[in-house]
């Protein structure tokens, strides 16, 4: 049976749908109204609040809390400034990524590092040597994400401008109605957004601030159907959707690399030695075996299939993530991963795991696509990820 | 030697934004004059009250063309079209009725109602949208000519004949009578419901002068049932920012291609030589020269005001004389305090949708009965919006805007329009609302009203009418604006229309904009 998240008594007498789903161990609602379109455009167009609680949170600190976090993670938190956020994946020795999440430097040599999956035994067992504590902090911080291009007007009169002026991938401590709430500028939309921690005894307290404060502007509760729409549209990766983490599986095929999660960015080869270095400095060297992209099903490619049916197009009005091939000519070059209608956008928007070679922005490609339990092939251009990227994400 | 345009467009309305956004991307030199100081036309954002920005004229969009949206890429240049998904109408007798977006609430309201209706509801929108489905590849045609084809016509009819053939004899009987009967007659043989029977049949009469008991109405909620969003037909949204964002994202993609666009730029004449348009004379006396010029104002601007008449053949001229308009529509928008209450009303959510005064069918032919005889109604139909509680950037945090559609206003109103008149029906409008949300009075902070002597005189729509010309059967597809005139050409050559007086008629749709250019990119203009 999942356990309730410190917001649930709110959480649940909003949710009208009685859609939820379990998350790490915790009841997380699917959608809070019938249907989830409305919460995916408050986080598009207004704000919403989305319960983030059951992430698995870690304390890093002690004399060598950084020379860990640099051993385990690919990026180099070096650079994480007290105040900062940085994002970063870690990977097993063969340079398979294990997870992803977000790096805080609170204090210094005080870290707090985020997870999807429980991580205290791979950050402990790195840790051999060293003088440092990992804590599980998971059931001490609840945490909500206040997300959406109206966001920061929210914050700000709750929190005072200072906090809402946050840069972006930074942290401040802040006082929100008389509770202490560490806020980070972060989020899993691609949108203007903050991510608040908070003690689990002020959670409610705070979630009705927060609703109280944002209500003239129309912030409202949203469940994961909407998020995962939104990540999709920011190109964000799903664990256990588009790759498995290598903890989870035996089987070297399922497993997956930065480089051909599109990360390579994160991978910082020239910091000193870190766990998988080896592996991704081989990997670099030869080149990735694969490349994940977006891909832009093309309409009209999929309306005629539908009209060889006499019916009309057919879209999916929330995101899949049952993987499907994807060819080009009659050879399958990868695999679709997850995909959605992007109502703002007005695309078919798919993340895609596919040869290097295709990965040109522009490439035509075809996907699987199914109507009426017959196979046909649709068309879809290779994209550049992110698909939206608003200027206000960053501003 | 002065810039000579491969086209010049004249009216920067949706249309003519999107006739020019389709010129440039094919690598014309296009040129789009616009009287106002803000483009958009019918579709514009204001603020006509500070920190209060009204989506002054039109107010939703449903119809605009999917390959528009596409081709033109508008969700980069800010398309946002968040859905409205329930109606709401509040009834004399303190009841109401409230369509939502879930099936099984819907349901649950209607059987309060009448338990057959409730079944029949969903049976209908399966209906109407088979029609719609049957009638849409009209939308995304140019007209064929039926009364002398030429080659292209001929195939295009083969087309249509092949598509109608295609429909089985059910949806052909119903297409039959959807086209000739009363909105109120074609839902008796479905609702015994009479409140579901007005909110229905209201999607018949807006934009024209006819009541819910007037022939022909039937066709028109169709043409409201052809709307589609997102691959779903009969959805009806709203822009963020208002409709004036829908044609800053059109305009955004005509200057993308190299379009350019000039505000307050009012054109007095199109200048014909041998019969040929070469260009246009501004007000002002700057003579802009052009290959070709488009007009996107409606027919009566197009050729009777621009046009030195003597250009005309007579029987043409004498067939746009007799297109009709017959404006019966006004609008008015309000700067609110706070949110109305509608006692009748079981859940505040619904006032983030459409809120329908249109309590009962003998409510709205009433409301005709009025206009008939050339009086506004003085308990009009109202289409009522409040696009604040979707979009919150729209007025200052705990206030609200209210965009209210009122039919019926007469264009030729007894004794005519004034300033006493335009208030007198200001205040019709707010009495009647006022009757089903008491105390919406003490929250208006401003109140802009707009009848169809103004709509002509501020946006240039001739005699108010919404759609540049009713959308009856005598005035669409082949026929509109005139039966051989409706392929976006002209009798004086190089001169084109793009306006919503063609195919396929009123309404953000983009339609004819994008028609139009790809008949001249056709012609090799």
């Amino acid at each position: 049976m999942p356990r309730p998240t410190p917001f649930y008594s709110r959480t649940a007498a909003l949710c009208e749908s009685h859609s939820w789903q379990e998350w790490s161990g915790f009841l997380s609602a699917n959608m809070y109204e019938l249907h989830h379109l409305r919460e995916y455009y408050a986080i598009r167009t207004a704000a919403a609040l989305i319960d983030i609680s059951p992430l698995y949170k870690y304390l890093v600190h002690g004399p060598d809390a950084l020379k860990l976090l640099n051993r385990v993670m690919t990026r180099d938190i070096a650079r994480c400034a007290v105040g900062q956020v940085l994002y970063t994946p870690w990977c097993d020795e063969r340079g398979s990524i294990i997870d992803d999440g977000t790096v805080t430097q609170l204090a210094p040599g005080r870290y707090r590092v985020t997870a999807a999956d429980p991580s205290l035994r791979w950050f402990q067992d790195n840790a051999t040597g060293l003088q440092v504590q990992v804590e599980d902090i998971s059931d001490s911080l609840a945490a909500l994400a206040l997300q959406g291009p109206l966001a920061g007007e929210i914050l700000q009169q709750l929190a005072g401008p200072a906090i809402a002026q946050l840069k972006y991938f930074r942290h401040a401590a802040a006082v929100i109605a008389g509770m202490k709430v560490s806020v980070t500028r972060t989020g899993y939309t691609g949108d203007l957004g903050y991510e608040l921690w908070a003690d689990p005894a002020d959670a409610e307290r705070l979630w009705d601030a927060l609703m109280a404060a944002g209500q003239p502007r129309l912030l409202r509760a949203a469940g994961q159907l909407a998020l995962d729409m939104v990540r999709i549209e920011a190109g964000l990766l799903l664990v256990a959707v588009d790759f498995i983490s290598s903890k989870k599986t035996v089987f070297d095929v399922q497993k997956s690399t930065p480089y051909e999660l599109g990360l390579g960015w994160t991978v910082m080869l020239d910091k000193g030695n870190f766990v998988g270095r080896a592996a991704l400095a081989a990997e670099r060297e030869r080149g990735a075996a694969w490349a994940t992209v977006g891909l832009d099903v093309q309409w009209e490619s999929l309306e005629q299939i539908y009209k060889r049916y006499g019916m009309p197009i057919h879209l999916p009005e929330t995101a899949w993530s049952n993987a499907v091939p994807v060819f080009s000519d009659d050879i399958q070059i990868g695999r679709a991963t997850s995909g959605t209608w992007s109502p703002l956008l007005k695309k078919y928007v798919v993340l895609a795991r596919i040869q290097p070679q295709y990965a040109k922005p522009g490439t035509r490609v075809s996907m699987e696509a199914t109507v009426e339990a017959q196979r046909h092939m649709t068309e879809a251009r290779v994209t550049a990820l992110p698909f939206y990227n608003p200027p206000h994400k960053r501003a | 030697m002065a810039e000579i345009y491969d086209a010049v467009i004249i009216g920067g309305g949706h249309n003519g934004l999107t006739c020019a956004a389709y010129l440039a991307r094919a690598g014309r030199k296009v040129l789009v004059l616009e009287r106002r100081h803000i483009l958009g036309g019918a579709a514009v954002s204001e603020q006509i009250y500070p920190g209060f920005t009204y989506t002054v004229c039109s107010y939703v969009v449903s119809l605009l063309r999917p390959e528009i949206i596409r081709d033109l890429e508008l969700p980069r240049h800010g398309l946002q079209i968040l859905p409205l998904d329930s109606s709401f109408v509040p009834m004399e007798n303190g009841d109401h009725l409230a369509l939502w977006s879930d099936p099984a609430t819907t349901r649950a309201e209607l059987q309060r109602h009448s338990k057959r209706d409730a079944d029949a509801y969903p049976e209908f929108n399966q209906m109407m949208y088979k029609m719609g489905f049957a009638v849409k590849p009209i939308l995304g045609m140019v007209p064929p000519n039926p009364l002398s084809p030429g080659v292209d016509d001929v195939r295009r009819l083969v087309e249509l004949g092949r598509h109608a053939k295609g429909l089985d004899a059910r949806t052909f009987q119903q297409l039959t009578k959807l086209m000739t009967m009363s909105a109120t007659d074609f839902l008796d043989e479905w609702f015994e419901c009479d409140v579901l029977k007005a909110l229905t049949a209201i999607n018949g009469i807006i934009g024209t002068m006819l009541g819910p008991r007037s022939p022909g109405t039937a066709y028109v909620m169709l043409h409201h049932f052809m709307g589609e969003l997102d691959g779903a037909f009969t959805v009806w949204g709203f822009q963020k920012g208002g409709t004036g964002a829908v044609s800053n994202a059109i305009a955004g993609a005509a200057r993308q291609h190299g379009a350019v666009l000039r505000c307050n730029a009012p054109v007095a004449q199109v200048i014909v030589r041998n019969g040929q348009a070469v260009g246009v004379a501004l007000e002002n006396g700057e003579e802009i020269h052009a290959r070709t010029v488009v007009s996107g104002l409606d027919p009566r601007q197009t050729f009777l005001k621009l046009l030195d008449s003597r250009q005309l053949p007579s029987e043409f001229e004498t067939a746009i004389n007799n297109f009709k308009y017959r404006g019966s529509s006004g609008k008015v928008n309000l700067a609110l305090d706070g949110l109305p209450t509608f006692p009748s009303m079981p859940d505040r959510a619904l006032l983030q949708g459409m809120i329908e005064i249109c309590p009962s069918v003998d409510f709205v032919e009433r409301a005709y009965d009025d206009a008939k005889y050339g009086e506004f109604s003085r308990r009009p139909f109202l289409d009522v919006l409040i696009p604040s509680t979707i979009d919150p950037t729209l007025a200052p945090p705990g206030k609200h805007v209210m965009s209210i559609f009122v039919q019926y206003a007469p264009y030729k109103l007894n004794g005519g329009w004034n300033a006493q008149q335009r208030d007198a029906f200001g205040d019709a409008v707010v009495n009647t609302l006022e009757e089903f949300a008491p105390g919406i009075k003490k929250l208006i902070l401003h109140r802009q009203v707009l009848s169809p002597w103004d709509l002509e005189q501020d946006f240039g729509l001739a005699e108010g009418n919404i759609f540049h010309g009713e959308l009856t059967l005598d005035q669409i597809f082949f026929l509109r604006p005139t039966a051989g005139w409706a392929k976006f050409r002209t009798p004086i050559r190089n001169y084109y229309q793009c306006g919503s007086g063609t195919h396929p008629g009123g309404g953000i749709t983009g339609g004819p904009g994008r028609l139009a250019a790809m008949e001249i990119l056709r012609s090799g203009k």
